[in-house]
């Protein structure tokens, strides 16, 4: 029975716009933006979680899919193939960055990272030739198929992203039970054992980039659709740590933990950003109470919420 | 060649500020393994500590407070949120993480998002001719300050007891420990000192861009972590090379190429390093 439980949530979740209790654009407009970072926390957790990689550079191939289909679509492109070429652009930005940047490893690896994304901040900053628009950012006149656009149209977005959802936890649970999700787990545990069996931890680490980094584009894409535009937000180092920060309250390396994190941080950026008048102080910024939640956490509950039901279990053995 | 020599002054004290942030987030690395994200932080409290005593004292003894105030906020942080999670290393990055969002977000509660005008004192103000070139004052109060940072710790790495135990801390920890010594209260001192000197450096920012946000701290930062990789983990000489090579680069490219194209140049140097040495220009 537990086996078809993610079908059922599932089910549930597709057909929440039929319930009148969710179905307005803002509120659906919501669940779909919990939906895309849902997915891209899970995507990011195939680096940290399940192949001890941490990265501080994953916005930037968000900001690719972001970004690239913006201009593709703004040059006149279908979004079909604009998603397409976006979706490679990014899985070849993170296979060449991704090559150089795993030549070293452990903390090293995290601020070359880091530093690979300042640049792709960088140039969405400075607007060259006019591409990215600079501060401003970028609005996708053309080329979104109708049934994309619109306040009407809201439910469509909304399963768009829950699809987004769903195809980054299938492969996802498709590569950790394949071979060579075993060997992510072990360059994680223990480098020197993969390599000592005759396996390149390089490679496999390699692979797990791209496939974060490809998945990650494909996020951004969705992310197009349901914002209507890029902001050079997206290609922060600021949004790399609030995936970090989600992953960690989810449970990193768990099924479900980092999607489920996902979800809640941006539900609850959300809602403390509504409340922002009429809390005082500090409490005002939802980044303060996320931080200092988040820091809690790494504290009191490190497996994140996906381990807090085993924790309660267990008292005194966790 | 006034424009060469007017790029290459303003260059050095953009290093000598990269330097300042390095040399702190380089010691509390190579000794202690922490990547320090709330690095920024010590230096945003320098910049507000001093920025909101100068309406009551004189700069420079407002500079000392703030100073002060980046010492205490190493000290703090080492003590109440680093130090019970020694040896579990990425715990340590993720807690900086969350300390660096919620103290840019409690920065901007307090003092709001916009950047708010710093004072400038006399002894920073006007330029001097050199060569041919009006260089403003305050690149040399930067470049002076680094470089006395530099030698004072030099002097104390080479010439002290604590000194040596930093050092023997960043070649082998393990040892250090198996001898008998406490390396944990080096790393208290290596969080202070490196609160103090980035306190610094927010400081003289703030002079030197003539206002402050709550932003500063982390675009400084990223640029300060480039130099740390590109001069190797732990080294102070190595940070003080590597910064040099970064604002020079950064400061010609930017004027002579695009606007932006030095921070590209900047990342690709740290790329090439890389490919070529791994562990750094200071490694052996």
């Amino acid at each position: 029975m537990r086996r078809f439980l993610p079908l059922l949530v599932l089910a549930v979740l597709v057909l929440l716009p039929y319930s009148a209790l969710f179905n307005a654009p803002g509120t659906l407009n919501l669940l779909a933006l919990c939906a895309v970072f849902a997915g891209l926390a899970a995507g990011y957790d195939l680096l940290f979680g399940r192949t001890g990689l941490l990265s501080f550079g994953h916005a930037l191939y968000f900001a690719v899919g972001v970004y690239g289909c913006a201009m593709l679509l703004n040059a006149g492109l279908s979004l079909l193939l604009s998603a397409l070429l976006a979706v490679v652009a990014g899985v070849v930005v993170a296979a060449v960055l991704g090559a150089v940047a795993l030549r070293v490893d452990g903390i090293a690896f995290s601020m070359v990272t880091l530093a690979f994304a300042q640049v792709g901040a960088i140039v969405v900053a400075r607007d060259p030739g006019g591409l990215t628009g600079g501060e401003e950012g970028l609005t996708v006149s053309s080329g979104i198929p109708s049934f994309l656009v619109g306040v009407a149209q809201t439910v469509n977005l909304y399963w768009l992203a829950l699809a987004y959802l769903t195809v980054v936890l299938v492969v996802l649970h498709r590569i950790s039970r394949s071979p060579a999700g075993r060997v992510l787990a072990a360059v994680r545990d223990d480098p020197r054992r993969v390599s000592v069996l005759g396996l390149s931890p390089y490679r496999f680490k390699v692979l797990s980039f791209v496939v974060s980094g490809g998945l990650a584009a494909l996020g951004g894409v969705v992310y197009l659709m349901i914002v209507g535009g890029a902001s050079p937000h997206v290609a922060s180092s600021d949004l790399t740590l609030t995936l970090l920060v989600m992953v960690v309250l989810g449970g990193p390396g768990t099924r479900f933990g980092p999607a489920i994190g996902g979800a809640l941080f941006t539900f609850l950026d959300y809602k403390l950003t509504g409340y922002a008048d009429r809390l005082p102080g500090p409490l005002s910024q939802p980044l303060f109470v996320l931080g200092v939640l988040f820091i809690l956490a790494v504290y009191f509950f490190p497996g994140g919420l996906a381990q807090l039901r085993t924790r309660m279990r267990l008292p005194g053995r966790a | 060649m006034a424009t060469v020599v007017l790029l290459a002054v303003t260059g050095l004290g953009l290093a000598a500020l990269y330097f300042l942030v390095a040399s702190g987030l380089s010691l509390v690395f190579g000794l202690a393994d922490v990547l320090n994200f709330a690095h920024g932080l010590f230096l945003s409290a320098g910049a507000y500590v001093t920025w909101w005593a100068s309406s009551w004292v004189a700069l420079e003894v407002a500079l000392l407070l703030g100073v002060a105030a980046g010492v205490l906020a190493g000290v703090v942080v080492e003590l109440v949120l680093i130090r019970p999670l020694y040896s579990r290393t990425i715990e340590q990055v993720l807690v900086t993480v969350g300390l660096s969002l919620a103290g840019v977000a409690l920065l901007q509660a307090v003092f709001g998002a916009d950047p708010r005008p710093f004072p400038r004192p006399s002894w920073a103000a006007g330029v001097v001719p050199v060569l041919g070139a009006r260089i403003p004052v305050d690149r040399f109060v930067l470049i002076i300050a680094a470089a006395l940072v530099f030698l004072g710790l030099m002097a104390f790495l080479r010439y002290t007891r604590y000194g040596l135990i930093v050092r023997a801390g960043v070649e082998n920890r393990e040892m250090v420990s198996a001898l008998g010594i406490d390396v944990r209260k080096a790393f208290t001192l290596v969080f202070a000192i490196g609160g103090g000197a980035a306190a610094l450096a927010g400081a003289l920012a703030g002079i030197h861009f003539s206002t402050v946000s709550p932003a500063t701290g982390s675009s400084l930062l990223i640029f300060a972590f480039i130099v740390v990789v590109i001069g190797g983990m732990g080294s102070v000489p190595g940070s003080a090379l590597a910064a040099v090579l970064v604002g020079l680069l950064q400061q010609f490219v930017n004027y002579y190429g695009t606007s932006g194209a030095g921070d590209v140049c900047v990342v690709a140097l740290l790329a090439a390093v890389l490919l070529w040495r791994p562990k750094g220009l200071a490694a052996s």
